[in-house]
């Protein structure tokens, strides 16, 4: 089944990729940091027109908060347990796992030498800004997107990952486009997300909007037949589809974004550090490696996903 | 009701004739008319009276007895049943959650107490069904709960099966199921419960009722009797006609009784309420509110991060458990109103609620922490003795202990007011009978002076 179920998503993502992939014709995984990192050095401040992929600019010097991180040993990082392949709890071995854990080991090791060093701390969707803020903890990586919105009030690393909203419906629904997926429809997304707001601008065509707590709600009204198609992020899209090979993602992926590790504007030098270790991880393989491992089943190639 | 009409009647019967007709009210208006005619109409009439006190009497004491004997074989255990059936239906979904947890760990007795919350929640919905018959109310909570039940029940193994493949997806399916109990069944398992309530309270009032009509009757046929034999002594100068004096003791017996059962009744089922329904009903309410922490506990380890509601539901509960001793439904107030009978349990109970909010709050710790492992470790553990949940299990065994206390306390207090009421009604029957033959006896003693 999992065999039957994989080829699909390939070639989903397949399709996917040839819709994305045109942004990223460079993105073969080389040693080169990516042109994002090269960006002049602006503080992460909040501005009137603002770019997603601005951060500051790589640089491993241990400032305050790298300091405060090493005397107490351990790095806290905010995770999700929910999000399959990319932070999740194995039921077999009781481990948070996934692409976004495989990052925050490879920040531990970088920051204290050791990628067990590391705390891992649940931290619920709508309360990631303020985790940040009031210094629970050290930094999030947990399929959070980077918005203008949110950078007012946190700062983000470079993007690790790019994302674009997706359609997921029943394969039964026999839908081809996005228009086919939503036009007369229910459909659920996951409330405060990206998905919804693009409801809320454009209803396309959807008759109700149910918005619900986290995406993967959405997928168990949508197994129960309480809604038709479900609008989220393409990981997640991906992660829905991997979980039940009779949903499909249908239409064009569209409102490209990024995703970015999140972190305290005041913590610059802890987010120089990141930068540093996220232009590392693409140019020595290791993102591509945990690409492989973790969503190359679900998500096909990876180029039209590097940042 | 009947009173003014039989004071009509007997103050037409003593007046003179005002009329002449060929009508039967006219030949009995002549015939009252005459001396013995009078008299024959004066113990026609308090005969009736009598008789009609009598049955009034034995009306509402059968009523009232019936309502007794519903409170305490009916109403009683139904509105336990129906707290009962929300109690294992909160229980379930707290356990539900833990056996997730537990997944391939979960031990045998964690499904069967699963598996026993569902089907006694289902016996229990099938004797209330046959038991509460006519309340529209009962009936349709009833409907709705027999509907809701099988698909919360097919949402949990959904759970189960996604979860042992290791997807994700098993979590969200157990918060949808527990969001159907949380928002659809118990909803109408407290309408239920609320309804049963309502049908109890209207038993006893019924059952404490004070016969009014029936002392009024049996107080004017006590004031027509002396009346009589007031007129009898002026007209005749003899002291006493027993046949009439006897008639007046038995409605004086029978109002006595009367009086004395309805005091009775009133002062047990009173002290059926003080001792049994009020504190059952106090301790049901601190029961569901810990089962719902227990339960939010739980699911907020299930949803690892997806959703913050469950803590807020479990702070919302614990603030209401944790109340002073003035808030109803608090722990303390509980200990506090506790009798001889139930100190015991009650305070038992106290001490393994703090002991599992103390290990709650060490779990909380640990998962804010980052350490999920060592939160569910301290929450639950197959077999575990120093976990949150066995400190919960402990508590509320000793409510459970306290409940069974007040119960029986309920069923020795109202227990015998229905056979008082009974007896009451027995006794009035037979003492108006028997006063009405003496007031007929009485007058036909003098009526034969006439001859």
């Amino acid at each position: 089944m999992r065999t039957a179920r994989s080829r699909f998503l390939v070639a989903a993502a397949v399709l996917a990729a040839g819709v994305l992939g045109t942004g990223s014709a460079d993105g073969a995984g080389g040693p080169a940091p990516r042109a994002a990192l090269e960006a002049p050095a602006a503080p992460a401040a909040p501005a009137d027109t603002c770019d997603p992929t601005d951060s500051l600019p790589p640089r491993q010097t241990v400032g305050a908060k790298i300091a405060k991180i090493r005397e107490r040993g351990t790095l806290i990082v905010g995770v999700d347990q929910n999000s399959y392949h990319w932070g999740f709890r194995n039921p077999q071995t009781g481990r948070i796992e996934g692409f976004d854990l495989d990052l925050a080991h490879a920040l531990a090791k970088s920051l204290l030498g050791d990628p067990d060093r590391i705390t891992l701390k649940t931290v619920p969707t709508p309360r990631r800004v303020e985790a940040v803020k009031n210094g629970e903890v050290d930094l999030i990586a947990r399929t959070m997107t980077i918005t203008c919105e949110r950078k007012k009030d946190i700062a983000f690393s470079v993007p690790y990952f790019r994302v674009a909203q997706r359609a997921v419906v029943p394969k039964a629904a026999h839908a081809t486009t996005l228009d086919g997926a939503l036009k007369g429809k229910r459909a659920c997304v996951a409330q405060t997300s990206s998905s919804e707001a693009e409801l809320k601008r454009n209803p396309h065509g959807t008759v109700s909007v149910l918005a619900l707590e986290s995406q993967l709600d959405c997928l168990v009204r949508m197994q129960l037949g309480e809604v038709d198609a479900t609008l989220t992020d393409i990981e997640l899209a991906a992660a829905q589809v991997a979980q039940d090979p009779m949903v499909e993602m249908v239409g064009e992926p569209f409102l490209p974004a990024y995703m970015g590790v999140a972190m305290n504007q005041n913590d610059t030098d802890l987010i120089a550090w990141v930068n540093q270790v996220l232009a590392d991880r693409q140019a020595d393989g290791s993102w591509r490696a945990s690409y492989d491992h973790w969503l190359r089943d679900t998500m096909g190639a990876p180029d039209p996903y590097l940042p | 009701m009947a009173a003014p009409a039989v004071a009509q009647q007997q103050a037409g019967a003593v007046a003179p004739p005002a009329a002449r007709g060929p009508g039967p009210v006219a030949r009995l208006r002549r015939a009252a008319a005459t001396p013995p005619g009078r008299l024959r109409a004066a113990g026609a009439v308090l005969a009736a009276l009598v008789l009609l006190f009598g049955a009034v009497a034995v009306w509402q004491s059968a009523h009232r007895s019936r309502a007794a004997g519903q409170v305490v074989s009916v109403g009683g255990p139904l509105s336990q049943d129906a707290a009962e059936i929300y109690r294992r239906l909160a229980d379930a979904d707290a356990t539900a959650a833990a056996g997730f947890l537990l997944a391939g760990n979960e031990p045998a007795e964690v499904r069967a107490r699963y598996q026993d919350d569902l089907a006694t929640a289902a016996r229990l919905l099938a004797e209330a069904a046959g038991r509460s018959g006519d309340s529209a109310e009962s009936q349709s909570a009833l409907a709705e709960l027999n509907r809701q039940l099988p698909r919360y029940a097919g949402l949990v193994e959904t759970a189960r099966a996604v979860d042992r493949q290791g997807l994700p997806l098993g979590g969200a399916y157990l918060r949808y199921a527990s969001d159907l109990m949380q928002g659809t069944v118990l909803p109408q398992a407290q309408r239920l419960a609320d309804a049963e309530s309502a049908g109890l309270d209207a038993d006893y009032r019924t059952a404490g009722a004070v016969p009014w009509t029936a002392l009024a009757l049996g107080a004017l046929a006590l004031a027509a009797l002396v009346r009589q034999q007031v007129l009898l002594f002026r007209r005749t100068n003899r002291v006493f006609n027993l046949g009439l004096l006897g008639g007046s003791l038995a409605v004086l017996a029978a109002l006595g009784w009367l009086l004395a059962g309805t005091l009775t009744a009133g002062d047990d089922l009173a002290g059926s309420r003080t001792y049994g329904t009020r504190p059952l009903r106090e301790l049901d309410q601190v029961r569901i509110k810990a089962l719902q922490a227990h339960t939010a506990e739980n699911l907020d380890l299930v949803a690892r991060g997806a959703s913050d509601k469950y803590t807020k539901q479990w702070d919302g509960l614990v603030a209401a458990l944790d109340a002073d001793v003035r808030t109803p439904g608090s722990v303390t107030r509980l200990v506090a109103g506790a009798d001889p009978a139930t100190t015991g349990p009650l305070t038992d109970a106290d001490s393994a609620y703090r002991q599992w909010q103390d290990r709650h709050k060490d779990a909380a710790a640990k998962n804010s922490a980052g350490d999920y492992e060592a939160a569910l470790q301290r929450t639950l553990t197959a077999g575990g003795a120093d976990t949150a949940d066995a400190a919960f299990r402990a508590a509320d065994a000793k409510w459970a202990a306290a409940a069974q206390t007040e119960q029986d306390a309920f069923a020795r207090e109202a227990g015998g007011v229905d056979g008082v009421l009974a007896g009451q009604a027995v006794a009035a029957g037979v003492l108006s009978v028997l006063g009405a033959a003496a007031v007929l006896r009485g007058i036909g003693r003098r009526l034969a002076e006439y001859r």
